[in-house]
Protein backbone atom coordinates (compact mmCIF):
# COMPACT_ATOMS: atom_id res chain seq x y z
CA UNK A 1 0.00 0.00 0.00
CA UNK A 2 2.93 2.28 0.61
CA UNK A 3 3.38 2.21 -3.18
CA UNK A 4 0.37 4.44 -3.73
CA UNK A 5 0.97 6.66 -0.73
CA UNK A 6 4.50 7.17 -2.08
CA UNK A 7 3.08 8.40 -5.35
CA UNK A 8 0.63 10.65 -3.51
CA UNK A 9 3.32 12.09 -1.24
CA UNK A 10 5.70 12.51 -4.13
CA UNK A 11 3.23 14.51 -6.15
CA UNK A 12 2.22 16.53 -3.11
CA UNK A 13 5.77 17.54 -2.21
CA UNK A 14 6.57 18.35 -5.81
CA UNK A 15 3.54 20.62 -6.00
CA UNK A 16 4.60 22.31 -2.76
CA UNK A 17 7.99 23.02 -4.28
CA UNK A 18 6.43 24.34 -7.44
CA UNK A 19 4.14 26.65 -5.51
CA UNK A 20 7.16 28.14 -3.72
CA UNK A 21 9.07 28.84 -6.92
CA UNK A 22 5.88 29.92 -8.63
CA UNK A 23 5.44 32.54 -5.93
CA UNK A 24 8.97 33.75 -6.56
CA UNK A 25 8.27 33.94 -10.26
CA UNK A 26 5.28 36.19 -9.72
CA UNK A 27 7.09 38.42 -7.26
CA UNK A 28 10.34 38.59 -9.25
CA UNK A 29 9.41 41.76 -11.09
CA UNK A 30 8.80 43.69 -7.88
CA UNK A 31 12.21 43.26 -6.37
CA UNK A 32 15.10 41.09 -7.31
CA UNK A 33 17.91 40.11 -5.03
CA UNK A 34 20.63 40.98 -7.51
CA UNK A 35 21.79 44.50 -8.25
CA UNK A 36 22.67 46.29 -11.48
CA UNK A 37 26.32 46.43 -10.60
CA UNK A 38 28.33 48.87 -12.68
CA UNK A 39 25.37 51.24 -12.93
CA UNK A 40 24.86 51.60 -9.23
CA UNK A 41 28.44 52.17 -8.13
CA UNK A 42 27.43 55.33 -6.24
CA UNK A 43 24.48 53.89 -4.39
CA UNK A 44 25.75 50.35 -3.98
CA UNK A 45 25.60 49.19 -0.40
CA UNK A 46 27.58 46.13 0.52
CA UNK A 47 26.51 43.74 3.21
CA UNK A 48 28.36 43.86 6.50
CA UNK A 49 29.36 40.24 6.22
CA UNK A 50 30.84 40.68 2.77
CA UNK A 51 34.48 39.61 2.60
CA UNK A 52 36.37 41.78 0.16
CA UNK A 53 39.95 41.85 1.31
CA UNK A 54 41.95 41.87 4.52
CA UNK A 55 42.99 45.29 5.75
CA UNK A 56 44.64 46.67 8.85
CA UNK A 57 42.89 49.71 10.28
CA UNK A 58 45.01 52.55 11.57
CA UNK A 59 43.85 55.24 13.96
CA UNK A 60 44.46 58.95 13.51
CA UNK A 61 47.92 58.83 15.09
CA UNK A 62 48.94 56.31 12.45
CA UNK A 63 48.92 53.53 14.98
CA UNK A 64 47.78 49.96 14.38
CA UNK A 65 47.16 47.05 16.70
CA UNK A 66 49.49 44.50 15.19
CA UNK A 67 52.11 43.14 17.55
CA UNK A 68 53.82 40.98 14.97
CA UNK A 69 52.87 37.76 16.75
CA UNK A 70 52.57 35.96 13.39
CA UNK A 71 49.44 34.03 14.38
CA UNK A 72 47.80 35.09 11.15
CA UNK A 73 50.75 33.93 9.08
CA UNK A 74 50.57 30.51 10.71
CA UNK A 75 46.80 30.34 10.42
CA UNK A 76 46.66 31.09 6.73
CA UNK A 77 46.26 27.86 4.76
CA UNK A 78 47.54 29.40 1.54
CA UNK A 79 50.52 31.30 2.83
CA UNK A 80 48.94 34.54 1.70
CA UNK A 81 50.36 36.45 4.64
CA UNK A 82 54.03 37.13 5.23
CA UNK A 83 55.21 39.05 8.25
CA UNK A 84 58.58 40.69 8.11
CA UNK A 85 59.47 41.65 11.62
CA UNK A 86 62.25 43.24 13.50
CA UNK A 87 63.30 43.94 17.07
CA UNK A 88 63.42 47.53 18.24
CA UNK A 89 64.19 49.11 21.57
CA UNK A 90 61.13 50.21 23.46
CA UNK A 91 61.75 53.81 24.54
CA UNK A 92 59.84 53.38 27.84
CA UNK A 93 61.29 50.17 29.20
CA UNK A 94 64.51 50.12 27.28
CA UNK A 95 63.94 46.49 26.36
CA UNK A 96 64.12 45.06 22.90
CA UNK A 97 60.69 44.22 21.50
CA UNK A 98 59.31 42.49 18.44
CA UNK A 99 57.52 44.73 15.94
CA UNK A 100 56.40 44.38 12.37
CA UNK A 101 58.38 45.87 9.58
CA UNK A 102 56.04 44.82 6.80
CA UNK A 103 52.74 42.93 7.02
CA UNK A 104 52.51 41.55 3.49
CA UNK A 105 49.20 40.26 2.18
CA UNK A 106 48.90 38.49 -1.17
CA UNK A 107 45.34 39.18 -2.21
CA UNK A 108 45.78 37.06 -5.33
CA UNK A 109 46.27 33.94 -3.24
CA UNK A 110 43.66 34.67 -0.59
CA UNK A 111 40.52 32.54 -0.52
CA UNK A 112 38.71 34.85 1.88
CA UNK A 113 38.47 32.09 4.45
CA UNK A 114 38.87 34.48 7.35
CA UNK A 115 41.15 32.23 9.40
CA UNK A 116 43.74 34.98 9.80
CA UNK A 117 41.16 37.35 11.21
CA UNK A 118 39.92 34.66 13.58
CA UNK A 119 43.48 33.97 14.69
CA UNK A 120 44.52 37.52 15.40
CA UNK A 121 44.59 38.05 19.19
CA UNK A 122 44.41 41.83 19.00
CA UNK A 123 41.90 42.28 16.16
CA UNK A 124 44.50 44.12 14.19
CA UNK A 125 43.15 42.95 10.83
CA UNK A 126 39.55 43.11 9.63
CA UNK A 127 37.50 42.62 6.48
CA UNK A 128 37.13 45.49 4.05
CA UNK A 129 34.36 45.78 1.49
CA UNK A 130 36.39 46.49 -1.60
CA UNK A 131 35.68 44.08 -4.44
CA UNK A 132 36.98 45.74 -7.59
CA UNK A 133 40.27 43.96 -7.66
CA UNK A 134 41.01 43.59 -11.35
CA UNK A 135 44.45 44.91 -12.22
CA UNK A 136 46.78 44.53 -15.17
CA UNK A 137 49.77 43.35 -13.14
CA UNK A 138 49.32 40.79 -10.46
CA UNK A 139 52.10 42.36 -8.41
CA UNK A 140 49.56 45.07 -7.63
CA UNK A 141 47.64 42.51 -5.61
CA UNK A 142 50.50 42.07 -3.17
CA UNK A 143 49.78 44.61 -0.51
CA UNK A 144 51.60 45.92 2.52
CA UNK A 145 48.96 46.32 5.16
CA UNK A 146 50.74 48.56 7.61
CA UNK A 147 51.06 52.13 6.46
CA UNK A 148 54.50 53.70 6.14
CA UNK A 149 55.76 55.09 9.42
CA UNK A 150 53.02 53.50 11.48
CA UNK A 151 53.73 52.08 14.90
CA UNK A 152 51.99 49.68 17.17
CA UNK A 153 49.62 51.35 19.59
CA UNK A 154 51.05 51.48 23.06
CA UNK A 155 49.64 49.07 25.61
CA UNK A 156 48.26 46.66 23.07
CA UNK A 157 50.65 43.93 24.02
CA UNK A 158 50.11 41.79 27.10
CA UNK B 1 7.18 16.04 -54.85
CA UNK B 2 4.34 18.46 -54.92
CA UNK B 3 2.89 17.12 -51.72
CA UNK B 4 5.52 19.04 -49.84
CA UNK B 5 4.15 22.25 -51.18
CA UNK B 6 0.54 21.18 -51.16
CA UNK B 7 0.54 21.40 -47.42
CA UNK B 8 1.52 25.02 -47.54
CA UNK B 9 -1.08 26.56 -49.81
CA UNK B 10 -0.91 29.86 -47.99
CA UNK B 11 -1.28 32.65 -50.46
CA UNK B 12 2.32 33.75 -50.37
CA UNK B 13 3.73 30.27 -50.75
CA UNK B 14 1.28 29.61 -53.55
CA UNK B 15 2.51 32.69 -55.36
CA UNK B 16 6.13 31.72 -54.86
CA UNK B 17 5.32 28.19 -55.93
CA UNK B 18 3.69 29.33 -59.17
CA UNK B 19 6.43 31.81 -59.84
CA UNK B 20 9.21 29.26 -59.39
CA UNK B 21 7.45 26.78 -61.63
CA UNK B 22 6.90 29.43 -64.31
CA UNK B 23 10.55 30.36 -64.63
CA UNK B 24 12.29 26.96 -64.44
CA UNK B 25 11.88 23.44 -65.68
CA UNK B 26 9.96 21.23 -63.28
CA UNK B 27 12.90 19.32 -61.83
CA UNK B 28 14.88 22.45 -61.03
CA UNK B 29 11.79 24.08 -59.61
CA UNK B 30 11.20 21.17 -57.29
CA UNK B 31 14.76 21.27 -56.04
CA UNK B 32 14.58 25.02 -55.52
CA UNK B 33 11.46 24.51 -53.52
CA UNK B 34 13.05 21.91 -51.29
CA UNK B 35 15.96 24.21 -50.65
CA UNK B 36 13.62 27.07 -49.80
CA UNK B 37 11.65 24.90 -47.40
CA UNK B 38 14.85 23.71 -45.81
CA UNK B 39 16.00 27.30 -45.35
CA UNK B 40 12.68 28.30 -43.79
CA UNK B 41 12.91 25.44 -41.34
CA UNK B 42 16.54 26.13 -40.55
CA UNK B 43 15.73 29.75 -39.82
CA UNK B 44 12.82 28.67 -37.66
CA UNK B 45 15.12 26.26 -35.91
CA UNK B 46 17.81 28.83 -35.20
CA UNK B 47 15.42 31.51 -34.03
CA UNK B 48 13.43 29.10 -31.87
CA UNK B 49 16.63 27.71 -30.37
CA UNK B 50 18.17 31.07 -29.59
CA UNK B 51 15.03 32.53 -28.12
CA UNK B 52 14.31 29.44 -26.07
CA UNK B 53 17.76 29.79 -24.53
CA UNK B 54 16.98 33.41 -23.73
CA UNK B 55 13.59 32.46 -22.33
CA UNK B 56 15.17 29.80 -20.18
CA UNK B 57 17.63 32.30 -18.76
CA UNK B 58 14.97 34.90 -18.10
CA UNK B 59 12.58 32.42 -16.53
CA UNK B 60 15.36 30.94 -14.43
CA UNK B 61 16.23 34.41 -13.21
CA UNK B 62 12.67 35.17 -12.22
CA UNK B 63 12.31 31.88 -10.43
CA UNK B 64 15.38 32.79 -8.40
CA UNK B 65 14.43 36.43 -7.85
CA UNK B 66 17.15 37.67 -10.16
CA UNK B 67 17.07 40.00 -13.14
CA UNK B 68 18.48 37.79 -15.85
CA UNK B 69 20.16 39.02 -19.05
CA UNK B 70 19.22 42.64 -19.70
CA UNK B 71 22.28 44.29 -21.19
CA UNK B 72 22.43 43.40 -24.88
CA UNK B 73 19.57 45.01 -26.71
CA UNK B 74 16.24 46.03 -25.17
CA UNK B 75 15.53 43.76 -22.19
CA UNK B 76 18.49 41.67 -23.24
CA UNK B 77 16.74 40.43 -26.36
CA UNK B 78 19.96 40.09 -28.35
CA UNK B 79 21.92 38.38 -25.60
CA UNK B 80 21.76 34.91 -27.07
CA UNK B 81 22.64 36.17 -30.53
CA UNK B 82 25.74 37.76 -29.06
CA UNK B 83 26.50 34.44 -27.35
CA UNK B 84 26.08 32.60 -30.63
CA UNK B 85 28.42 35.05 -32.37
CA UNK B 86 30.98 34.51 -29.65
CA UNK B 87 30.70 30.75 -30.02
CA UNK B 88 31.11 30.97 -33.79
CA UNK B 89 34.29 32.95 -33.35
CA UNK B 90 35.83 30.42 -30.99
CA UNK B 91 38.43 27.90 -31.95
CA UNK B 92 37.29 24.33 -32.41
CA UNK B 93 39.65 22.41 -30.18
CA UNK B 94 39.74 18.69 -29.61
CA UNK B 95 41.43 16.07 -27.54
CA UNK B 96 44.44 13.99 -28.35
CA UNK B 97 43.76 10.67 -30.10
CA UNK B 98 40.04 11.12 -30.57
CA UNK B 99 38.08 9.26 -33.20
CA UNK B 100 38.07 12.24 -35.54
CA UNK B 101 35.30 11.15 -37.86
CA UNK B 102 32.79 10.23 -35.17
CA UNK B 103 33.80 13.19 -33.04
CA UNK B 104 32.92 15.60 -35.81
CA UNK B 105 29.82 13.68 -36.82
CA UNK B 106 28.16 13.59 -33.39
CA UNK B 107 26.92 17.21 -33.17
CA UNK B 108 25.28 16.93 -36.58
CA UNK B 109 23.63 13.69 -35.57
CA UNK B 110 22.00 15.42 -32.66
CA UNK B 111 20.97 18.51 -34.53
CA UNK B 112 19.75 16.85 -37.73
CA UNK B 113 17.48 14.47 -35.85
CA UNK B 114 15.75 17.27 -34.02
CA UNK B 115 15.47 19.24 -37.25
CA UNK B 116 13.85 16.27 -38.95
CA UNK B 117 11.37 15.90 -36.13
CA UNK B 118 10.35 19.52 -36.50
CA UNK B 119 9.28 18.93 -40.09
CA UNK B 120 6.25 16.79 -39.31
CA UNK B 121 4.39 19.01 -36.87
CA UNK B 122 1.20 20.69 -38.04
CA UNK B 123 1.94 24.24 -36.92
CA UNK B 124 -1.27 25.35 -38.56
CA UNK B 125 -3.68 23.92 -41.09
CA UNK B 126 -1.44 24.90 -43.97
CA UNK B 127 1.94 25.06 -42.34
CA UNK B 128 3.23 21.51 -42.15
CA UNK B 129 6.41 20.48 -43.89
CA UNK B 130 5.80 16.79 -44.23
CA UNK B 131 2.42 15.21 -43.59
CA UNK B 132 3.01 11.47 -43.62
CA UNK B 133 0.41 8.98 -42.49
CA UNK B 134 2.80 7.53 -39.92
CA UNK B 135 3.69 10.85 -38.30
CA UNK B 136 3.72 9.59 -34.72
CA UNK B 137 5.75 6.56 -35.68
CA UNK B 138 8.20 8.80 -37.51
CA UNK B 139 8.61 10.92 -34.38
CA UNK B 140 9.32 7.80 -32.33
CA UNK B 141 11.93 6.63 -34.75
CA UNK B 142 13.60 10.02 -35.03
CA UNK B 143 13.67 10.81 -31.34
CA UNK B 144 15.60 7.64 -30.56
CA UNK B 145 18.39 8.60 -32.96
CA UNK B 146 19.37 11.64 -30.92
CA UNK B 147 20.74 9.44 -28.18
CA UNK B 148 23.10 7.82 -30.66
CA UNK B 149 24.58 11.25 -31.27
CA UNK B 150 25.21 11.62 -27.56
CA UNK B 151 26.70 8.15 -27.25
CA UNK B 152 28.96 8.75 -30.23
CA UNK B 153 30.05 12.10 -28.82
CA UNK B 154 30.93 10.59 -25.48
CA UNK B 155 32.68 7.59 -26.92
CA UNK B 156 34.77 9.39 -29.49
CA UNK B 157 35.97 12.08 -27.10
CA UNK B 158 38.71 9.94 -25.53
CA UNK B 159 37.67 11.11 -22.09
CA UNK B 160 36.30 8.85 -19.41
CA UNK B 161 33.94 11.45 -17.99
CA UNK B 162 32.39 12.01 -21.39
CA UNK B 163 32.01 8.28 -21.79
CA UNK B 164 30.30 7.95 -18.41
CA UNK B 165 28.03 10.86 -19.27
CA UNK B 166 27.11 9.25 -22.57
CA UNK B 167 26.43 5.92 -20.91
CA UNK B 168 24.17 7.56 -18.40
CA UNK B 169 22.37 9.24 -21.25
CA UNK B 170 21.85 5.93 -22.98
CA UNK B 171 20.52 4.40 -19.81
CA UNK B 172 18.18 7.27 -19.18
CA UNK B 173 16.91 7.86 -22.68
CA UNK B 174 16.31 4.22 -23.44
CA UNK B 175 14.42 3.73 -20.17
CA UNK B 176 12.24 6.76 -20.59
CA UNK B 177 11.63 6.09 -24.26
CA UNK B 178 9.29 3.34 -23.06
CA UNK B 179 7.16 5.71 -21.04
CA UNK B 180 7.04 8.31 -23.77
CA UNK B 181 6.05 5.63 -26.24
CA UNK B 182 3.39 4.07 -24.10
CA UNK B 183 1.80 7.37 -23.16
CA UNK B 184 1.68 8.37 -26.82
CA UNK B 185 0.26 4.95 -27.61
CA UNK B 186 -2.56 5.62 -25.18
CA UNK B 187 -3.51 8.64 -27.21
CA UNK B 188 -3.12 6.79 -30.50
CA UNK B 189 -5.55 4.24 -29.12
CA UNK B 190 -8.03 7.04 -28.59
CA UNK B 191 -7.64 8.62 -32.00
CA UNK B 192 -7.03 5.51 -34.03
CA UNK B 193 -4.59 7.21 -36.38
CA UNK B 194 -0.89 7.91 -36.63
CA UNK B 195 -1.21 10.89 -38.95
CA UNK B 196 -0.66 14.13 -37.10
CA UNK B 197 -2.97 16.26 -39.24
CA UNK B 198 -5.74 13.72 -38.80
CA UNK B 199 -5.26 13.72 -35.04
CA UNK B 200 -5.85 17.45 -35.15
CA UNK B 201 -8.95 17.00 -37.33
CA UNK B 202 -10.42 14.57 -34.79
CA UNK B 203 -9.99 17.22 -32.12
CA UNK B 204 -11.75 19.84 -34.21
CA UNK B 205 -15.06 18.05 -33.96
CA UNK B 206 -14.79 16.27 -30.62
CA UNK B 207 -12.85 18.70 -28.47
CA UNK B 208 -9.23 18.46 -27.37
CA UNK B 209 -8.06 14.98 -26.70
CA UNK B 210 -7.28 15.67 -23.05
CA UNK B 211 -11.02 16.30 -22.63
CA UNK B 212 -12.14 13.49 -24.89
CA UNK B 213 -10.07 10.94 -23.03
CA UNK B 214 -10.55 12.59 -19.60
CA UNK B 215 -8.98 10.51 -16.78
CA UNK B 216 -6.68 8.20 -18.77
CA UNK B 217 -5.72 11.11 -21.02
CA UNK B 218 -4.78 13.25 -18.06
CA UNK B 219 -2.69 10.44 -16.59
CA UNK B 220 -1.08 9.92 -19.98
CA UNK B 221 -0.32 13.63 -20.17
CA UNK B 222 1.33 13.63 -16.77
CA UNK B 223 3.42 10.61 -17.63
CA UNK B 224 4.31 12.12 -20.98
CA UNK B 225 5.47 15.33 -19.34
CA UNK B 226 7.69 13.50 -16.86
CA UNK B 227 9.15 11.11 -19.40
CA UNK B 228 9.45 13.83 -22.02
CA UNK B 229 11.45 16.01 -19.66
CA UNK B 230 13.71 13.04 -19.04
CA UNK B 231 14.03 12.41 -22.77
CA UNK B 232 15.35 15.91 -23.35
CA UNK B 233 17.98 15.39 -20.65
CA UNK B 234 16.76 18.39 -18.73
CA UNK B 235 16.86 18.85 -15.00
CA UNK B 236 15.71 17.18 -12.80
CA UNK B 237 16.80 14.39 -15.13
CA UNK B 238 20.08 15.89 -16.32
CA UNK B 239 22.26 13.00 -15.24
CA UNK B 240 23.93 13.25 -18.61
CA UNK B 241 25.50 16.56 -17.84
CA UNK B 242 25.56 16.49 -14.05
CA UNK B 243 27.93 19.42 -13.62
CA UNK B 244 29.05 18.44 -10.17
CA UNK B 245 30.07 14.87 -10.96
CA UNK B 246 30.97 14.89 -14.62
CA UNK B 247 31.74 18.48 -15.47
CA UNK B 248 28.98 18.67 -18.11
CA UNK B 249 29.26 15.08 -19.25
CA UNK B 250 29.29 13.96 -22.84
CA UNK B 251 30.11 17.31 -24.43
CA UNK B 252 33.02 18.24 -22.16
CA UNK B 253 35.51 18.02 -25.00
CA UNK B 254 33.52 20.06 -27.49
CA UNK B 255 34.21 23.73 -27.98
CA UNK B 256 32.76 26.64 -29.88
CA UNK B 257 30.02 25.93 -32.36
CA UNK B 258 30.12 22.16 -31.92
CA UNK B 259 29.24 22.60 -28.30
CA UNK B 260 26.55 25.08 -29.27
CA UNK B 261 24.95 22.44 -31.49
CA UNK B 262 24.45 20.16 -28.52
CA UNK B 263 23.20 23.05 -26.50
CA UNK B 264 20.75 24.23 -29.16
CA UNK B 265 19.56 20.68 -29.80
CA UNK B 266 18.60 20.36 -26.15
CA UNK B 267 16.35 23.38 -26.44
CA UNK B 268 14.91 22.29 -29.77
CA UNK B 269 14.17 18.92 -28.23
CA UNK B 270 12.26 20.70 -25.53
CA UNK B 271 10.28 22.45 -28.25
CA UNK B 272 9.64 19.09 -29.92
CA UNK B 273 8.41 17.43 -26.75
CA UNK B 274 6.14 20.39 -26.10
CA UNK B 275 4.88 20.22 -29.68
CA UNK B 276 4.06 16.53 -29.38
CA UNK B 277 2.17 17.27 -26.19
CA UNK B 278 0.29 20.09 -27.85
CA UNK B 279 -0.67 18.00 -30.86
CA UNK B 280 -1.67 14.96 -28.86
CA UNK B 281 -3.46 16.56 -25.94
CA UNK B 282 -4.31 20.18 -26.66
CA UNK B 283 -5.51 20.31 -30.22
CA UNK B 284 -2.40 21.74 -31.89
CA UNK B 285 -3.43 24.94 -33.73
CA UNK B 286 -7.11 24.73 -32.79
CA UNK B 287 -8.29 27.70 -30.80
CA UNK B 288 -9.94 27.12 -27.43
CA UNK B 289 -13.76 26.85 -27.92
CA UNK B 290 -13.20 27.66 -31.58
CA UNK B 291 -13.08 31.39 -30.91
CA UNK B 292 -11.07 32.18 -34.03
CA UNK B 293 -12.62 29.44 -36.12
CA UNK B 294 -14.49 31.79 -38.44
CA UNK B 295 -11.73 34.37 -38.90
CA UNK B 296 -9.97 33.33 -42.06
CA UNK B 297 -6.99 35.67 -41.86
CA UNK B 298 -6.13 34.77 -38.27
CA UNK B 299 -2.77 32.96 -38.15
CA UNK B 300 -3.61 29.73 -36.37
CA UNK B 301 0.06 29.13 -35.74
CA UNK B 302 -0.24 31.62 -32.87
CA UNK B 303 -2.41 29.20 -30.92
CA UNK B 304 0.13 26.50 -31.51
CA UNK B 305 2.94 28.69 -30.24
CA UNK B 306 1.00 29.85 -27.19
CA UNK B 307 0.28 26.28 -26.17
CA UNK B 308 3.86 25.21 -26.80
CA UNK B 309 5.16 28.10 -24.74
CA UNK B 310 2.89 27.22 -21.84
CA UNK B 311 4.19 23.66 -21.84
CA UNK B 312 7.78 24.81 -22.18
CA UNK B 313 7.20 27.11 -19.26
CA UNK B 314 5.97 24.13 -17.27
CA UNK B 315 9.16 22.25 -18.10
CA UNK B 316 11.25 25.23 -17.06
CA UNK B 317 9.28 25.41 -13.87
CA UNK B 318 10.22 21.77 -13.20
CA UNK B 319 13.82 22.49 -13.92
CA UNK B 320 14.20 25.40 -11.55
CA UNK B 321 12.25 23.75 -8.75
CA UNK B 322 13.27 20.14 -8.44
CA UNK B 323 16.67 18.82 -7.44
CA UNK B 324 18.45 16.37 -9.69
CA UNK B 325 17.61 12.69 -9.31
CA UNK B 326 20.24 10.13 -8.42
CA UNK B 327 20.74 7.37 -10.92
CA UNK B 328 18.93 4.73 -8.87
CA UNK B 329 16.04 7.08 -8.15
CA UNK B 330 15.80 7.75 -11.85
CA UNK B 331 15.51 4.10 -12.68
CA UNK B 332 13.12 3.45 -9.80
CA UNK B 333 10.86 6.20 -11.03
CA UNK B 334 10.78 4.78 -14.52
CA UNK B 335 10.62 1.05 -13.96
CA UNK B 336 8.67 0.90 -10.72
CA UNK B 337 6.25 3.77 -11.12
CA UNK B 338 5.86 5.19 -14.59
CA UNK B 339 5.93 1.98 -16.57
CA UNK B 340 3.36 -0.01 -14.51
CA UNK B 341 1.11 3.03 -14.24
CA UNK B 342 1.41 3.50 -17.96
CA UNK B 343 0.46 -0.07 -18.74
CA UNK B 344 -2.55 0.10 -16.43
CA UNK B 345 -3.46 3.43 -17.98
CA UNK B 346 -3.35 1.91 -21.44
CA UNK B 347 -5.78 -0.74 -20.27
CA UNK B 348 -8.08 1.87 -18.75
CA UNK B 349 -8.03 3.79 -22.00
CA UNK B 350 -8.93 0.65 -23.91
CA UNK B 351 -11.87 0.03 -21.58
CA UNK B 352 -12.99 3.64 -21.84
CA UNK B 353 -13.03 3.43 -25.60
CA UNK B 354 -14.66 0.02 -25.62
CA UNK B 355 -17.52 1.21 -23.43
CA UNK B 356 -17.71 4.50 -25.29
CA UNK B 357 -17.08 6.62 -22.23
CA UNK B 358 -15.23 9.22 -24.22
CA UNK B 359 -16.76 12.64 -24.27
S1 LIG C 1 41.51 35.07 4.62
FE1 LIG C 1 42.34 33.00 4.70
S2 LIG C 1 43.49 32.80 2.80
FE2 LIG C 1 43.14 34.98 3.10
S3 LIG C 1 44.95 35.69 4.14
FE3 LIG C 1 43.45 35.19 5.73
S4 LIG C 1 43.89 33.09 6.30
FE4 LIG C 1 44.94 33.49 4.37
S1 LIG D 1 47.82 40.85 12.35
FE1 LIG D 1 47.23 39.97 14.32
S2 LIG D 1 47.82 37.83 14.15
FE2 LIG D 1 48.87 38.88 12.50
S3 LIG D 1 50.85 39.36 13.33
FE3 LIG D 1 49.57 41.14 13.70
S4 LIG D 1 48.74 40.82 15.73
FE4 LIG D 1 49.57 38.87 15.08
Amino acid sequence: MSYFSDIYNGIKTLLTGMSVTGGYFIRARKGSLTQQYPDNRETLKMFDRFRGEVVMPHDKNNEHYCTGCQSCEIACPNGSIEIIWDRAVDPETGKKKKKIDKHIYHLSMCTMCGLCIEACPTDAIVWAQNYENSVYDRAALTKVLNQPGSVVKAGIED
Amino acid sequence: MNFLMMNIPLNITKTIHDWIFSIMPEMAANITEWVLIAIVYLALFAVAGLYLVLLERKVAAWFQLRLGPNRVGPWGLFQTMADALKLVSKELTSNDRIDKFLYNLAPYFVIVTSLMAMAVFPYSKQFQGFDINIGIFFLFAISSIGVIGILVAGWSSNNKFSLIGAMRSGLQTISYELSVGLSILTMVLLTGTLQLSEIVEIQRTGGWLILQGHIPAIIAFMIFMIAGTAETNRAPFDLVEAESELGAGFHTEYSGMKFAYFFLAEFINMFIIASIAVVLFFGAWLSPFGITEGITWFPEVIWFLIKVLIIIFLMMWFRWTFPRLRVDQLLTLEWKYLLPLNLVNLLIMAIVIWLNWTI
